[in-house]
């Protein structure tokens, strides 16, 4: 019964996973395709010479006279057999270049994540329990300003004051200039990766201080809260009891379907701080016209932020007794 | 045994500090000059439609009114007039509140902890298991979630709560809804057990039929104060035994004395009439029914009516 | 909770908040008049302010330049708010468009077979499972990046939220009864919408289309500020805070700081704006 169960579950994810990675396959390939930029000119763009003929064979080998559905099976057709294609930005394979750029962005998402997780989570539990006195309000101001605030500003914010003025970190970067990969201190990276992990989790901090705080004050004026209250429980342990067993499921479900607007965020704060990730590099592909680099990250974070909301669903499965213990009754 | 009453409620005023329209403040006053008492042993009908307060007489004994209530008048304990801090220390040790429907239990804890109560000792856990014994749940019962119980199991847990708990008090609140007659007297048994076992019961109901039956003594509800406490032997009597005319309205209303509707509605909150909060309701009106309306005694009852003999 | 709190008799209103209807009104109003002249400040100041001025480079706020001037000698004040006049524009604009889509896309989820409405939540989840920075890097590559780009991006990306909320408040009116008495008197499905549904749907349509605002401001900010949005010859907040980011070693924080400050203010204000008329609209979610 209850493997049978997490068969049909499985099933039904990869089956949606493999939709939706070819919708956005197909709409991020029929965006690019619509593009006037002509990628032959980007491709040769500061080589000069290149003749009319050289041209023509450039895009002949492309296949870029074909139609435009022939080329789109032509690419997934190869993506199927795991070739992404070369980067002319950085005239490697695609995937290489995912795979070592995802690495550098994993450290700095991860560390914005949890940073932002279990911050909010803790200053949107003292707003909760104070709801609607002083320190409440203004937490909760605080929150919808920091919220009101974009990503790259802020980042640019901390480095004029933290790098420029008080010359705390380094100005960006993810190691420091002239210092070969193999001699980076672990110390180093950590030094470069705080102020971009700030910048990253400024805002959402604020969202999930502020959901984790309406979370609260619901689950505190519910009936069962009542009832302990009734029962002689002492505020302490109805808020430890009650409280934050009930706003713990909402509030990690929330930061694993956080995932796409981390990896939105990141975009800026790399770019803001030169963080050699691959939100960096998303834009610059955008900016260079690498439509393979491009294409693929699209596809890696579609993959991501799916990976994501998965984790949410599975993690709502295992920890809510209602789902867990009630799958035969779906 | 009828001696002293030990929870006394004496000119009881709830009022709600509230938003109109999210714009606009005013005061909402749920229960105006509320009187009840209750004696060690018996069990006290709390009767009244829908929205004449009731349930917040329960939360108002127990100190559980949200913050933008103010309260004013006395409640006390073995004659002691209680304060807010009293009735926290006293909540789920002298006083036990038996609630409405399984929203009241956690949804994510199973049975057993939430009976239990944090940290419970040898004794309670043994304790716990005679209760359950005694009321018929299944050793498998204490290891389900709130969820997955039925109506009458959820009923009988939260019951236990009460049981578990020792309390000399215990307000339940409307514990027979949705149920048919057999069941209701079923459920309402355990409260005439526990009564006899010598607990002070209040039981909080719109179930007027099914009061008659049970209590001791009644006490009518109508638009957040009581209008009439009397023996419930005099509602059994019928009409003429009866004070307040909105008694023997609402005697009138059951199926079995003719099924005779009240005419007109009970006022809300925000628009009270002055004085008597039936006049406008009632036959015998005169303009004296606006003036302040006291409580008194009649024939060996209490009634809020000056046309009352 | 005072067990001894003194309790007004009846139900009189407390005098000193008898007018905070009025008051809410006033402010919105009072937030759409800043709104609107930053917008025509911006779009009536004269160009030749912010011409080179190579013997002002550089300088530090001061009286004559509050925001102090850029490496052109350009005053920084009249470029922030000609940038953010551009912000309200596209914001406005782009909004709109979105606001328009999810209206459409959520009342025929709600009226159309179950079939269509498995498909625009498809599309809606489809929408959200690509993080926004990167659709909007997209969309902008196919339009050849610069304005249009940014005002198709940002139309095309911001509908998800409200199309569905508007979808469950359709589904909901449906379920009354009038609209069962509507059919049985033979309306047509497409009567029923225009006549009952729509003008239902009219304060979460301006709710959601001002608390939209915020998040388009922001979004077309940022990709102009990654080199994807308004070219750099445009005033532009982004352009002006990516071109400060070659001279934040130097010491100018004037440069960054007070564009970046500017725009957190606008932001700000379409979100109050929108809280407020929230408020005046449906003034049951108003509970402090």
């Amino acid at each position: 019964m209850k493997s049978k169960y997490y068969l049909k579950f499985t099933g039904k994810y990869l089956v949606r996973m493999v939709t939706l990675l070819i919708a956005v396959s197909v709409i991020s390939f029929v965006l690019v395709s619509l593009s006037p930029v002509d990628p032959v000119q980007q491709y040769v763009g500061s080589v000069p010479n290149v003749s009319v003929e050289q041209r023509a064979k450039i895009a002949e080998y492309w296949g870029l006279n074909d139609p435009p559905v022939e080329r789109f099976l032509a690419w997934g057709k190869s993506i199927l057999h795991g070739d992404f294609g070369v980067s002319l930005l950085y005239r490697r394979p695609v995937l290489d270049i995912i795979r070592e750029k995802f690495a550098a962005s994993l450290a700095l998402m991860m560390t914005a994540w949890v940073f932002s997780g279990v911050i909010g989570f803790g200053v949107g539990c003292m707003m909760g329990v104070w709801n609607g006195k002083w320190p409440d309000k203004i937490l909760k101001k605080v929150c919808l300003i920091m919220c009101s605030i974009p990503t790259f500003w802020i980042g640019i914010v901390f480095l004029m004051i933290f790098s420029v003025q008080l010359g705390w970190f380094p100005m960006g970067m993810s190691v420091p200039k002239g210092v070969p990969a193999d001699q980076v201190t672990l110390l180093q990276r950590i030094h470069h990766l705080i102020l971009p992990a700030l910048t990253l989790s400024f805002l959402s901090f604020a969202n999930v201080a502020l959901h984790t705080r309406e979370k609260l004050v619901d689950v505190l004026e519910s009936d069962y809260v009542l009832f302990a209250k009734a029962r002689g429980e002492s505020k302490w342990s109805v808020l430890k009891r009650h409280g934050f067993r009930n706003i713990m499921l909402p509030a990690v479900t929330m930061q694993f379907g956080s995932f796409s607007e981390l990896f939105g965020g990141s975009v800026l704060a790399e770019n803001v701080f030169s963080y050699p990730g691959l939100g960096a590099a998303a834009s610059a592909a955008g900016m260079a016209s690498d439509v393979p680099l491009l294409l693929g990250i699209t596809l890696f974070s579609a993959l991501f932020v799916f990976v994501g909301n998965m984790l949410a669903n599975i993690i709502y499965g295992i920890v809510d007794p209602q789902i867990r213990e009630g799958y035969g009754h779906e | 045994m009828k001696n002293e009453s030990i929870l006394s409620v004496k000119d009881l005023s709830v009022s709600f500090h509230m938003y109109e329209k999210g714009l606009e403040q005013y005061d909402l006053k749920v229960i105006s000059n509320m009187t009840l008492d209750v004696r060690p042993g018996e069990i006290v009908v709390i009767a009244g439609s829908s929205g004449s307060g009731k349930s917040l007489l329960a939360h108002a004994v127990m100190g559980l009114l949200p913050e933008n209530a103010a309260i004013s008048g006395e409640i006390s304990y073995k004659g002691k007039v209680l304060s807010q801090k009293d009735k926290e220390k006293l909540r789920g040790k002298e006083f036990a509140l038996v609630p409405q429907s399984v929203s009241f239990l956690d949804p994510l804890i199973k049975v057993e902890a939430q009976v239990r109560g944090p940290k419970p000792d040898m004794a309670k856990i043994e304790a716990q298991k005679e209760i359950f014994k005694r009321f018929q749940l299944d050793e498998k019962t204490e290891k389900l979630y709130p969820f997955q119980l039925s109506g009458g199991m959820a009923r009988r847990v939260l019951v236990s709560t009460a049981v578990l708990s020792g309390a000399e008090v215990i307000i339940a609140d409307e514990p027979t809804p949705g149920l048919d007659l057999d069941m209701a007297m079923e459920a309402l048994k355990v409260f005439r057990e526990l009564a006899d076992e010598g607990k002070a019961v209040i039981l909080i109901t719109h179930d007027i039929d099914l009061a008659f039956h049970m209590a001791d003594r009644i006490a009518v509800f109508y638009a957040g104060t009581t209008v009439e406490m009397a023996e419930a032997e005099d509602f059994r009597q019928g009409e003429h035994a009866l004070r307040h005319p909105y008694s023997k309205a609402l005697w009138r209303a059951l199926p079995q004395n003719g099924f005779e509707p009240i005419s007109g509605f009970q006022p809300y909150a925000k628009y009270l009439p002055k004085g008597c909060l039936f006049s406008p309701r009632c036959p015998y009106k005169t303009e004296k029914c606006e003036e302040k309306i006291p409580m008194r005694e009649v024939r060996g009852g209490y009634v809020r009516c000056i046309h009352a003999d | 909770m005072s067990n001894t709190a003194a309790v007004s008799a009846g139900t009189k209103p407390r005098k000193l908040q008898i007018n905070r209807r009025t008051k809410t009104i006033f402010f919105a109003v009072m937030i759409l008049a800043v709104l609107f002249s930053v917008y025509l400040a911006g779009a009536l100041l004269s160009d030749d302010l912010i011409q080179a001025d190579f013997s002002k480079k550089g300088l530090p706020p001061s009286l004559e330049h509050p925001f102090g001037t850029d490496m052109l000698g350009r005053d920084m004040l009249v470029r922030t708010i000609k940038g953010l006049s551009v912000s309200i524009v596209v914001g406005v604009v782009a909004s709109t468009v979105s606001a328009v889509i999810a209206l459409i896309v959520g009342v025929a989820a709600a009226t159309g077979t179950s079939w269509l409405d498995h498909f625009i939540n498809w599309v809606i989840d489809l929408v959200m499972g690509i993080p926004h920075t990167v659709l909007l890097i997209l969309i902008s590559f196919a339009c050849g990046k610069g304005l249009k780009g940014v005002l198709i991006g940002v139309a095309v990306t911001h509908w998800t939220g409200l199309a569905r909320i508007i979808r469950s408040e359709v589904l909901q009116i449906r379920s009354q009864q009038y609209i069962e008495v509507s059919k049985k008197l033979g309306h047509s499905s497409w009567w029923i919408t225009v006549h009952h549904i729509l003008p239902h749907m009219i304060p979460q349509f301006v709710i959601g289309l001002i608390l939209m605002f915020p998040h388009a401001i922001m979004h077309e900010s940022s990709l102009t500020f990654l080199g994807f949005g308004l070219s750099p010859e445009q005033p532009a907040i982004g352009i002006i805070l990516s071109e400060s980011m070659k001279y934040l070693s130097t010491g100018m924080w004037w440069l960054a700081f007070f564009p970046g400050l500017m725009l957190v203010m606008i932001v700000l204000l379409f979100d109050r704006l929108g809280e407020n008329v929230k408020k005046i609209v449906d003034p049951y979610s108003a509970h402090e």
